[in-house]
Formats: structure tokens, sequence, C-alpha cells
């Protein structure tokens, strides 16, 4: 984790409502969202956020509906204004571009993938995946060669002459993110980007961008509401709730240990056996003669490990990085990992 | 004596009244007040008090002015800043009268078949559709059968005209509109306005400004009615345009003339056409009464129908009128829908 930062965010705060700045200081003072509603007509869309993006990484932001996510995303290339914060890409301050710099900015800099595609419904799936190019003023030849590039990497080779709405949704969102990749800018905003598909077309569309991330190392920002896609595609897991960062860390981490609540009751919902994986089990390795029934990757998950076991629960396993040992695990404490953690038990599993 | 004096009276004005008192022309109430008021007098009660108009305040104060006086006020108002309206509007409307003119003598002098050909082609080629450009044919030959076709023509060439400026003017304004909300705000009642005048009012200040001979006269009358539909709906077109749509053109940088170009307007097509349809429509609606202030074509022939009574004519060129009406919208909604398909089903 020695990525350089490559967003960050500080103290970001959004209010809506007539007199932003009035209710600004009020939630500086320490109102509550309900109680600014009530008394001075405001909504606090966001409150105090701070996140640290590491560059080559992918930021999850989740939330349910309402928690203020879609409107954080936004804040990255200024399509909602903050009210009061700064957000900082390569050490350069957004808030300070001009509306010139701004347009470069989204341009060259950032793309976007959104929920609902947003694909321009005139005009063919190639001029769609060049818009980045042509809005760049870059001649449509060249812009059409770069997107038949990444139209093939998405998988839609032959479909460069059909218009959008011929296409499947999930076929549609393939060309929202050959349109995002064309533009060949170092960061990626996905807002819901596969909420709006079918279970699974998104589990496809997932497995598309991992396998483009592990070639092309973007910096994505990803918003979802599913907390199962976001721990499968989490580097950085950001919890959001009612505009507020509850928690965010590493996913395995916080999945291990919720800080919250509300986290826990997320988290409980959680098919732990396909998300958890072996180094977040395992035990530091102590004892090179132990006794181990074979070896497995520190990425497999506990099910890999299962089926590997057939159910045996008195084997221990040595854990390999890379052909070298770090570590054991004992298929006791993979089992006793797997049953979500409620605040009382807490002390007995940390122990 | 009028029913007022008294309030006058007591309110102490006698004098403000009587020393004003001015020898205007007489009303023809005052009139026929005057040739009975010896032998009748007025009840006074409650029950029969006139409204306090100002006729009826007038018969009890001289100093206030009779409604009469209010309506000339108003004529003179318009004929003192006429000369300097005429100076401005007059060169600036100039080129309609030679563009109506042109068009008019152009369409006549061209040979019948000569331009019923181009006609069918240029249908065939703007609709694609077998249909419309086989009832293009068929109306043309009927209304050249019945020897209507030199009053079509001329009706043709100014509806060609004056939708044509009204688009090249109307969809401008409709995009401002779309981008300005005060803009918007101002612009609605007028368009209200224009919609719901009678369109005989129109004619009214506009002769007195054009002198009758001039084509810009009727030219400004169509365009002034026919031009509101081809606002209203690029404005709601292009506010109608996805949202979503908006923010995908934003996050990849466009510019204000990249989104109106590459976006707005080829998404909000479909509505502005339907303008366009509509302002066809109500030029053709426009030119017929234009007829009263010396527009050529087929209105004409209603106008004789109707001065002279000749009730053949009128039915048969008002016949022509319908048949024309459905033509041109048979025509431009033909359009329409062909553009609709190349945007969502092509």
């Amino acid at each position: 984790m020695t990525a350089n930062i490559k967003i960050s965010i500080k103290k970001l705060y959004k209010i809506f409502g007539p007199e932003p700045e009035m209710a600004l200081q009020h939630v500086k003072n320490g109102i509550e969202k309900p109680d600014l509603l009530e008394q001075y007509g405001h909504v606090l869309g966001l409150k105090d956020i701070n996140i640290d993006m590491l560059d080559g990484q992918i930021t999850v932001i989740m939330g349910l509906s309402g928690s203020g996510k879609s409107t954080l995303i936004r804040h990255f290339n200024r399509l909602i204004e903050p009210t009061d914060g700064q957000i900082l890409i390569d050490g350069i301050n957004v808030m300070d571009l001009s509306d010139e710099e701004l347009r470069k900015m989204r341009q060259s800099d950032m793309s976007m993938v959104f929920q609902n595609f947003a694909l321009l419904p005139h005009k063919t799936v190639l001029e769609n995946a060049g818009t980045a190019l042509r809005v760049r003023g870059i001649s449509a030849e060249e812009a059409d060669i770069e997107a038949k590039k990444w139209l093939d990497r998405v998988g839609l080779t032959g479909f460069e002459g059909h218009y959008p709405h011929q296409l499947s949704g999930g076929m549609q969102q393939r060309v929202g993110i050959a349109r995002a990749l064309t533009s060949n800018s170092a960061v990626m905003l996905m807002d819901e980007a596969f909420s709006a598909l079918d279970p699974l077309i998104r589990n496809d569309m997932q497995d598309l961008l991992l396998a483009l991330q592990k070639e092309l190392h973007k910096t994505i920002i990803f918003i979802s509401h599913d907390l199962d896609e976001a721990l499968k595609l989490a580097d950085h897991l950001v919890i959001l709730k009612d505009g507020e960062v509850i928690q965010q860390g590493e996913p395995q981490h916080i999945l291990l240990n919720p800080c919250d609540p509300y986290i826990e009751s997320f988290v409980s919902e959680i098919n732990r056996v396909r998300v958890l994986r072996v180094r977040s089990v395992m035990q530091p390795l102590l004892d090179k003669a132990l006794d181990t029934a074979g070896s497995v990757d520190v990425n497999a998950t506990l099910e890999d490990v299962i089926s590997q076991s057939g159910g045996d629960t008195n084997k221990v396993y040595l854990v390999k990085k890379e052909d070298e040992a770090v570590g054991t695990i004992c298929m006791k404490d993979l089992v006793r990992a797997l049953v979500p953690r409620v605040p009382s038990q807490k002390e007995a599993i940390t122990a | 004596m009028s029913f007022y004096d008294s309030l006058f009276d007591s309110l102490g004005l006698q004098d403000w009244c009587s020393n004003e008192a001015k020898a205007g022309p007489m009303t023809m109430a005052e009139l026929l007040a005057k040739s009975k008021s010896s032998t009748v007098t007025e009840e006074t009660s409650l029950w029969n008090m006139p409204f306090p108009s100002l006729d009826n305040l007038h018969g009890a104060c001289n100093s206030i002015p009779r409604t009469r006086d209010m309506t000339s006020g108003v004529e003179q108002l318009f004929l003192n800043v006429k000369s300097s309206l005429q100076f401005v509007l007059d060169p600036l409307t100039q080129p309609l009268s030679w563009l109506l003119d042109g068009s008019i003598w152009l369409f006549v002098a061209t040979p019948w078949w000569l331009l019923i050909g181009l006609t069918l082609l240029t249908v065939q080629r703007v609709t694609r559709s077998k249909g419309a450009t086989l009832l293009t044919a068929i109306t043309w030959f009927f209304l050249a059968f019945i020897d209507h076709y030199s009053y079509a023509v001329q009706t043709m060439a100014i509806i060609f005209v004056c939708t044509g400026i009204s688009v090249l003017l109307g969809v401008p304004i409709g995009i401002a509109m779309s981008k300005y909300d005060r803009f918007q705000k101002g612009v609605i009642p007028i368009l209200d306005m224009l919609q719901t005048l009678p369109s005989f009012v129109y004619l009214i200040p506009l002769i007195f400004l054009f002198s009758v001979t001039e084509s810009k006269l009727y030219g400004i009358a169509i365009i002034m009615y026919a031009i509101v539909p081809v606002i209203r709906l690029t404005d709601l077109g292009i506010r109608l345009v996805d949202k979503d749509i908006i923010e995908g053109a934003n996050a990849f940088g466009m510019s204000a003339r990249q989104k109106l170009f590459n976006v707005e307007l080829p998404l909000a097509l479909p509505n502005i056409m339907a303008g366009i349809n509509q302002t066809i429509m109500m030029s053709l609606a426009m030119v017929v009464i234009a007829s009263l202030v010396s527009a050529p074509g087929l209105g004409v022939l209603v106008l004789r129908g109707i001065n002279n009574l000749e009730l053949g004519v009128g039915l048969v060129s008002g016949f022509c009128i319908v048949i024309l009406a459905i033509l041109l919208d048979r025509v431009s909604k033909a359009t329409l829908a062909r553009i609709d398909v190349s945007q969502s089903n092509t």
C-alpha cells in the first residue's frame, strides 16, 4: 500500500436549500439532519466527508438510497458544487478550477459511467464510445479507431453501427464503460454502474471490470448499494449513512470488525464464505514444523478452503503468498469466522 | 342634469367641473337624451342608479373625459408614435415584402408541370412515404383541374416564406427561452397574447403602420400568428431532453455549444418538428384572413364569395383550402414520423 494518494476529499459538506451558508454554520455547530430540516428547511446532503483514494485502486462508496453516495460522486467532477470543503486531485483543488479548466479536466482526467447509461440515443455505439475524444476536438477517424479498440475490449465487436436502444442493458453499459475507457482518463467514476442490470449480467460486468482493472490500474470510484458487489470490487470500502462516513477501510476488515450496529446489520446478510479471504482469517506463522494438510493461497476465499478440506474441521492449512509461507489457517477459526458477530460476542471472538 | 350632480356638489367640485367645460362633439347618446330631455324627468332613485362610468360622470362634470375621448386618445397616441415606428420598422421589414413578392412571382412563373414535378420530388425525398407523395399529386392535379391552381400556388408561396421565417426566428427564440428562465417568463405572456388575440385585431395596427398594398403587411400578420407554436415547442423540446443524458454530456466536458448541437437540438427535433407542423397550419389559417389586407391566393376567392354572395365560389375555394390543409398536415407529419423513426427505431 505504498501507492500515492490520487484523490483526497477534505471536510466536504453539501447542504441543499436556499441558504446553504447559513445552514452550514448550524451543521458545524452540531445540529442533526432531522433538526436542520425541521428548523431551517435545509437538507443535509453530506457532512464532513474525509476520504483518501489511492492511485490504481478501486474505492467503493457504499450506502443505501438517500445516504448521499450519488451526491458525493458528483462532487468529484463538480457536477454538484460542494457547500464547503476541498477536493484534491493530484494535489490540485478542483474547487479552484475555472469553467474552462474544469471542462478540460472532465474531458481528459475523469470519465464517468452512469447507472442509466446516459448514452446519446441518436448516435451509434461507435460514436458514443468516442464521445470523450470527439468532445476534445480529436478528428472523427482517430476517435473511431480508439473507440473501436475499446469496444472490442469490452466484447462489443460487430455492434459499432448499432444504436443504443437496439442493445440490451448489459451491452449498453459495456458501451458506457468503453466510452469511459476511450477517454483514457486516469480516474473513472462509476455511479451505480451495474445496479440497473440483472444479477447474472451484473456478475459478468463485475468480472469484466476487475479484469480490465488488472491491466489498466485506473483509480476507480465505484458507487454501490449492494454490499456483495462492494466487497467483490473494493480495495477500499467507504460506508455512508445519512451523508456521513461511518466506517472506511479494507473491506475484509470492515466485515470482521463492524464498528456500528448499522454496518453489523448490513454485514450479517452477507454470504461470508464467498467473501472472506484466507488472509483475513489466518494466523501468523509461528511454528514451521506444524503438521498441515496442504497449502492454500492468501487470496483464496473460505469457500475454496472448505471445498479443499472436504468439510473436515480438524485440518490446518499452510497459507502461501506467491510460494512463500505466510501463515496458517485452522479450519475451526475458519468456521467460527463464518458466524456474523453480535455485539455481545465481540470480546469472545477477538480473543 | 345627471344622477351624479349631487355627488360633485357635495364634494365641492362644481367649480372644477364647470370651468373646464369644453364643447366637444356630442355623442349619439347625448343627442338622443337632448331630444327628449324636455319631456322626461329622470328618476334618481337608488334602483335605477346608472353605473359611474366615464360617460355618466361626464354628464355631471364636464372635466371628466368621455369614453370616446379615451379611445380617440389611444388612437392619437398610436398616431404619434406611428411615424417613428414606421421609420424603424419600414426598412427593417422591407426584405419581407421582396421575399413574398419574389417567391409569389417565382411560384407563379414556373410552368405548372415543373412546379408540380419538383413538389412531388421534394415530398418524396423528405417524407419517403408513397402515400404522402400520391396525396400531393392528387391534390395538385385536382386544384389545377378546377382552375384554382394559380390561387393555390400563391397561397403556398406565402406559407412557404412565412413558415420559413417563423422557423428561422422561432427556433433561436425557443432555444434562448429554454436556457434562460427569466427570458422564458418574459416571453410566455407575449406568446399567450399572440395566440389569444383575435386574428382580425392583428391587422388593425398593421394597417396604420404599413400601406395596405405592401405584402409585408400580411406577411407580418401571418408570422406573428404562426410563430408561436414553433417557439413554444422548441423551448419545451429542449427542456424535456433527458436530464441524465445532459449530465452525461456534462461529465464528458461538453461546452454549451457542443451540448446544444450534439445533444439538445437532435433530441428535441421531434418536438420542434411538431411545432413546425402547427406553424404551417396556422399560417394557412391566417393567410385566408389576410386576404382582407390584399394577401393573394385562395383567401381572395373566399372573400369574393362573402362580398358578392357568390356562394359557389366561396364554398369551392373553402374546400380547396381544406384539402390544402390536409395535404400540408399529412406531409409535415410524415416528415415528423420519419425523423422520429430515425431516432428510435432505425
